[in-house]
């Protein structure tokens, strides 16, 4: 479960810029949500203070039972272990194949060779890109490179899984390759948080979306598929 | 951390130094250079230090007697020094070895001269003890303290000598130390920007490891394995260079220099390298890892 209470997030530089305003949100376990809203809402912030990259200015967020203002600082990695995230720019290393892409996700966890040789190719083969894991992320395509990006960050068996624009670099196929995907991933029982600002396909899936404008929770809608 | 974890990041400490190879060309280059130096500095000093003991074995107090003392009191002075610590050995030497050892220094040759004498002892009031210490600093104290004795008229010593020899090995250890340090910090700051350079280059990656929940500890440890293995290439290369050139330079001035071997009294090759080697590669790896460490500390918020 993820639940915010109160939170806002305001960056000094030079003047007070507020990113979040009072914030109060809550998203049960097994559920798929769209956080939407134009560039700047905040939609990034929320996604970054879920992954304590940075810490509100007031109000508490609690994720999977952990208080993040109480969380020390050399917690936070077994914290970000259960969260998987994935990005815009995929954010996948350059000079290693897919496979070892996926493997250096559970490798930074200290998982057992034996573990890891046993678990990528199970997840490569959930994302369709078992044949190609010798495969370097320059030569796949948009889509594809997502795909690698998922099965990173589903690897380690997340909780959570948080998609900051998943879809923001691919083409229409791709989109909704992707998407169905992330739907069979909640579907398998992850709580999927999507943030975007592609309404065409949050319609599309009919899902519960929160939307952001300007900092503040404007409306909180549950869809038809929820 | 795991067996597998740590040789996945030593192969990615390697990799870093692969991938920034000119820098860690630049960092090993002058780590090897430091650490040659220090090499030099070190058989430079422990050399000048062997001959200046070898000079200072030279370097004897004398303690003459009063014309009247007996030989109890000459046997209780010999007693008295036997009982310092600063005293590495003495012997006593008679009038009559005193002058047979005068004859021979002055007189070589020329028995007739010193036949002269006949049985006349001119040095009769010369018997003496002759003191050689282990360290020639303490010979000012060791003479205060014998000319206080009974019985002794005079204490002949060779200050001047002494203070310069002592002097000087203390200029030369000062003047290495200093040498050394600057050195030293020089190769910090020299791995530490080639660190940085492959925290720059792995900026993204570090990114990607922190968000993935790598802990510190592995993402630090790579740049940990890059800067000691930078350290300690950098101390192995000069070691082989200084064993040969080393032995090769005590080869030809003994060779050349013959007559000057006595003065020339090299430390062997083994007894420089048993204290050079352990030394040079703690400190190669001591400076790769403090650079690494004191980086990581200034530019990875981890």
């Amino acid at each position: 479960m993820i639940e915010l209470s109160h939170v806002s997030k305001t960056y000094e530089a030079g003047v007070k810029a507020h990113a979040l305003k009072d914030v109060s949100l809550r998203i049960n376990n097994g559920e798929f949500v769209f956080i939407v809203g134009d560039s700047g809402a905040g939609k990034s912030t929320l996604i970054k203070l879920l992954l304590k990259e940075l810490s509100p200015t007031e109000g508490s967020i609690v994720v999977a039972g952990k208080d993040l203002n109480k969380m020390r600082h050399r917690d936070i990695p077994d914290y970000r272990r259960k969260i998987g995230c994935v990005f815009q720019d995929y954010r996948l290393l350059k000079d290693r194949n897919v496979y070892e892409n996926v493997a250096f996700a559970m490798r930074v966890t200290e998982a057992s060779k034996k573990d890891i040789k046993r678990r990528v190719p199970q997840m490569l083969s959930r994302v369709g890109l078992a044949s190609k894991y010798r495969s370097l992320p320059g030569h796949l395509s948009g889509g594809e490179q997502q795909r690698v990006a998922i099965a990173r960050a589903l690897v380690n068996h997340p909780k959570i899984l948080l998609a900051d624009e998943p879809t923001g670099n691919l083409d229409g196929h791709n989109t909704w390759e992707i998407m169905k995907l992330l739907n069979e991933i909640n579907q398998d029982g992850t709580t999927v948080v999507v943030v975007t600002h592609d309404m065409e396909i949050v319609r599309a899936m009919n899902k519960r979306v929160i939307t952001i404008y300007k900092g503040t929770i404007v409306s909180d809608e549950e869809g038809d598929a929820s | 951390m795991r067996l597998s974890s740590l040789s996945y990041n030593i192969r990615q400490g390697f990799k870093n130094i692969w991938r920034n190879k000119m820098f860690s060309i630049a960092s090993i280059a002058t780590m090897a250079a430091c650490i040659f130096l220090f090499g030099l500095f070190y058989a430079i000093t422990v050399n000048f230090g062997g001959m200046l003991k070898n000079a200072e074995k030279g370097v004897a107090v004398t303690v003459y007697f009063d014309d009247n003392a007996t030989q109890d009191q000459i046997d209780e002075i010999g007693t008295a020094i036997s009982k310092r610590s600063e005293v590495r050995t003495y012997k006593f030497v008679s009038a009559d070895e005193a002058w047979s050892e005068f004859q021979k220094s002055y007189f070589g040759n020329h028995k007739d001269a010193a036949d002269s004498f006949a049985d006349d002892n001119p040095l009769k009031d010369m018997a003496n003890y002759e003191i050689y210490l282990k360290d020639v600093s303490k010979q000012a104290s060791l003479v205060a303290y014998l000319e206080k004795l009974p019985g002794v008229r005079e204490v002949h010593q060779s200050a001047a000598t002494a203070r310069t020899l002592t002097d000087f090995n203390a200029l030369v250890q000062l003047i290495s130390f200093s040498i050394v340090v600057i050195l030293i910090a020089v190769a910090i700051f020299l791995i530490s920007n080639t660190i940085t350079v492959g925290i720059s280059v792995r900026k993204e990656e570090i990114g990607i490891m922190k968000l993935i929940g790598a802990k510190d500890s592995f993402v630090r440890a790579p740049f940990v394995v890059e800067g000691v293995t930078i350290g300690l290439i950098g101390s192995v290369i000069p070691l082989v260079i200084l064993y040969i050139m080393y032995g090769k330079i005590i080869k030809y001035v003994a060779e050349r220099f013959d007559a000057l071997s006595d003065m020339f009294a090299f430390s062997s090759v083994s007894s420089i390298f048993r204290v050079l080697v352990p030394i040079s590669l703690l400190l190669g790896v001591g400076i790769g890892y403090i650079g690494s460490r004191l980086t990581l500390k200034r530019h990875l918020h981890v």
